[in-house]
């Protein structure tokens, strides 16, 4: 549609006309905010914790298992040197042998969702899943936090500001 | 011909040379949500009474839902 609406443009006479082909799915995918109803307390990128610990494949476990313990978590997001998601490591890896690499250890490409998402439809997974949490990352697979379903009911149950 | 960009572009062009955003989806849609600044003009309204407010001189980026 916006390559039709970019060309009329120009028919029109407007001499600088640009097309942002990816449009607003891929603006909200990245995080960045949108107005309108549709506010973004309610979708994903506004609950998502960013504090959750994260590692290099090539770091020693016994360094990240004590730095992920110290931050009080019980997860921890392997990524590369861009911040792209490449794993996880959940409490079973956390608790391997000090001679496992954090890349052996890991759990490869876990599911994750988009900022964009919305919050109910993001609970609604996690209970079909049987999921405590769910990885938030751009659309370039940076990770941006993590969602916990703690905190996604408990803003679902709360009265939306007037 | 109108040159297909991405977002780090929008983000230059909004910066650094005042671009105008114009959302080419039925008003619905753009009620719902849209990226911050965006005005809303419909493809099928897009003519020159509707693009008046448009200013010549600045650029302008179209967009829509996703690239279908």
């Amino acid at each position: 549609m916006s390559p039709r609406a970019a060309s009329r443009l120009e028919a029109l006479g407007f001499a600088r006309v640009y097309d942002y082909v990816a449009g607003k799915a891929d603006w909200g995918s990245f995080g960045l905010p949108l107005e309108g109803l549709r506010p973004s307390r309610d979708r994903v990128g506004a609950h998502a914790r960013t504090d959750v610990p994260a590692c290099g494949g090539d770091e020693r476990m016994s360094e990240v298992r004590e730095r992920v313990r110290a931050a009080g978590w019980d997860t921890c997001f392997v990524t590369d040197s861009r911040g792209v998601v490449v794993g996880r490591l959940g409490r079973a890896a956390l608790a391997a042998d000090d001679d496992v690499s954090v890349e052996e250890a890991m759990t490869l490409g876990p599911s994750t969702v988009r900022p964009s998402l919305e919050l109910d439809k993001a609970v609604e997974r996690m209970r079909r899943q049987n999921l405590t949490t769910l990885p938030v990352t751009r659309s370039d697979g940076v990770l941006v936090g993590v969602l916990r379903r703690e905190d996604a009911e408990r803003a679902l149950q709360a009265p939306a500001d007037t | 011909m109108p040159h297909a960009i991405e977002r780090d572009e929008v983000l230059r062009l909004l910066r650094e040379e005042q671009a105008q955003l114009v959302e080419v989806l039925p008003p619905d849609e753009y009620a719902d949500e849209h990226l911050p600044g965006a005005i809303n003009i419909p493809l099928k309204a897009l003519d020159r009474e509707t693009t008046r407010r448009l200013d010549r001189e600045r650029p302008v980026i179209v967009y829509c839902y996703d690239t279908q």
